[in-house]
């Protein structure tokens, strides 16, 4: 009764807690929907500044120059590929990594965990790095994306620690019946692990979706830029040029270069906004699992 | 051991297909982690990337005399540990008091959602996000629209061109994007609280603040701890994607930090050798940071990650 009566009360403080959690979803929903509302401004109005509530003119023109120019549509091709294939690589590598790592009668275990944990203390940084790439001859190769990131520490240790909750009963009736330990793991650990795929999995493609940087350390020729480094060439460095002249030949004026920045952002963005909703649950398992281990 | 040798490499045989899952893992960790620490080595030459390594000439501690001996290199340390000042006496506790906060919603379907929304920017990309804040900080942008209809400002500012902006304009675009997503490990160890605790506290007669002192915030004392040490430790690093998105030639002066510095010596005037010096360097630093802030750590609360 005591408890029930704490609950109905609303006082000053509810009033506020709540108008500030509010503001919050305010602050973190508005940036996006600027962009939205942005990209849909006609070019006409965009020409005038941004809005900050509502298009004035409906329009999807930028749109348009977005998905007929060869360059950005480059892009969108390489950063999906990338994602996917990047993805795919990380998983099943990391994965096959930490469950050989997970078994204690592998030999030489321990010594292999210390080679890996070294990993984590101390590194070689920026340069060593990038000459090493060039020297590998991943330099403006689109395998800069895949092979760099196939494997992280972090994440083997999560598969491993995942592993090891997978009971040995269940292994050793597949090894009875003839399986090898690659049997063992396709067919019986891999499928009773699903939850821990789909997260890593998840931080995985995110990261292949949102990096920038590795575009813009490692690729030089136009058609290995991913997406997100030609919106930053865009947006930072303010080349425009080529979209300009894509809209030219298409409406044969010139497109305000806001509302097509826009649309191209709201492109890049777009697929993370939409898988969001369902995927978010898996997201902040991941960071639990991590921070237990961490 | 107590296996003779024929033994151990029959045993290995018998494992073959583990040892086999491990060993690549092992090659990949020589190739992309080992390889580079090795070339470390560089910092103490004058390496030339079109010649074998064992060709460039030692020079012994040249380059870390010219670095140090740079006011561009100090500067790049004060604008690193201005930046992670800023991020860690103004931000690092904004995510503890917005779980706190979040904590006393009592609605449980309203708490997800918020929840939810707010860690959404953090997987929004640098780029996108960097743009908003361009857009925003620049002529006719939001905040100057902000800015003059409160009637703090009389004329435009272009915020971005800046430099004495440049370190706070870092510091909001971190909370803005990163707030929701930094409270979630607290919010969980918040729901990790007995709620036998909270109960004994009111029938104490303790009110909604003494409970958040001295149940919640004690609860959660370990968390706060390993994260401010990894903080502390971090200090010399800066969030590059960040940095490298909102610099401009303008203010420059004020946003390269020691990340920004490596690059631009290494990669954009290529001395190798030289930035390699400054890498080794830092990641000395940083390694005897980590130790003396969980040192620093373990004396305080008695918490500490080793």
């Amino acid at each position: 009764m005591e408890l029930r009566g704490r609950m109905r009360r609303i006082g000053v403080f509810e009033v506020c807690n709540t108008l500030v959690m509010l503001a919050v979803c305010f602050l973190t929903l508005y940036p996006i929907w600027f962009v939205f509302i942005n990209s849909l401004n006609a070019p006409e109005k965009a020409i005038l500044g941004t809005v900050n509530w509502f298009p004035e003119a409906f329009s999807w023109a930028s749109y348009s120059v977005v998905f007929n120019d060869k360059g950005l549509m480059n892009g969108f091709y390489v950063t999906t590929m990338r994602t996917l294939i990047g993805t795919t690589a990380h998983v099943l590598f990391t994965a096959i990594v930490a469950y050989g790592m997970s078994k204690t009668n592998l030999i030489g275990r321990k010594v292999y965990m210390k080679i890996a944990l070294i990993t984590m203390l101390f590194s070689g940084g920026l340069i060593p790095t990038f000459i090493l790439m060039t020297k590998l001859g991943l330099y403006d190769n689109f395998l800069v994306f895949i092979i760099p990131a196939m494997y992280t520490f972090f994440n083997m240790v999560i598969f491993m620690s995942f592993f090891r909750t997978i009971p040995d009963s269940l292994e050793e009736s597949a090894k009875v019946d003839g399986a090898s330990d690659y049997g063992v793991l396709f067919r019986i650990v891999m499928p009773n692990s699903m939850a821990v795929i789909a997260t890593i999995s998840l931080f995985s493609a995110v990261y292949h979706w949102n990096d920038y940087y590795q575009g813009v350390i490692y690729i030089y020729s136009q058609e290995n830029l991913p997406l997100q480094t030609m919106l930053y060439k865009i947006i930072a460095e303010n080349s425009m040029s080529f979209m300009q002249q894509q809209a030219m030949a298409q409406f044969g004026a010139r497109l305000p270069g806001n509302s097509i920045k826009f649309a191209s952002m709201m492109v890049a963005t777009l697929p993370i906004l939409l898988v969001y909703p369902f995927i978010q649950r898996y997201l902040v398992k991941g960071v639990m699992i991590g921070a237990i281990k961490g | 051991m107590f296996q003779q040798r024929t033994g151990l490499v029959k045993s290995l045989l018998r494992q073959w297909q583990l040892q086999s899952m491990v060993i690549p893992g092992i090659i990949w960790m020589f190739i992309f982690c080992y390889i580079p620490m090795l070339w470390l080595i560089i910092g103490f030459m004058d390496y030339s990337i079109a010649k074998p390594m064992l060709q460039s000439p030692f020079v012994g501690l040249k380059h870390f005399e010219e670095f140090i001996g740079d006011d561009r290199f100090w500067r790049s340390i004060r604008n690193t540990l201005g930046m992670s000042a800023i991020k860690l006496v103004f931000g690092f506790p904004i995510p503890i008091f917005f779980a706190l906060l979040l904590n006393e919603i009592r609605s449980i379907r309203f708490k997800r959602t918020v929840q939810t929304i707010s860690y959404l920017p953090h997987f929004i990309a640098w780029t996108i996000f960097g743009g908003i804040m361009l857009n925003w900080l620049g002529e006719g942008g939001v905040m100057n629209q902000l800015m003059m209809g409160l009637g703090i400002q009389e004329r435009e500012i272009l915020y971005n061109s800046d430099p004495k902006y440049f370190w706070w304009i870092t510091y909001f675009s971190d909370v803005l994007k990163e707030t929701g997503w930094s409270a979630i490990i607290y919010i969980a160890a918040i729901a990790g609280i007995d709620p036998a605790l909270y109960e004994a506290a009111e029938l104490d007669g303790a009110n909604r603040w003494q409970r958040m002192w001295h149940i919640t915030v004690q609860s959660i004392r370990p968390t706060i701890a390993i994260l401010f040490i990894l903080a502390v430790a971090g200090m010399l690093g800066s969030n590059f994607e960040q940095i490298f998105m909102l610099k401009n030639n303008m203010n420059m002066r004020m946003a390269e930090s020691l990340d920004l510095y490596i690059y631009n010596m290494g990669l954009v005037s290529g001395r190798h050798s030289f930035s390699t010096a400054v890498l080794f360097a830092r990641s000395i630093v940083a390694l005897g940071l980590l130790f003396l802030a969980n040192y620093m750590s373990k004396k305080l609360t008695g918490d500490s990650i080793f």
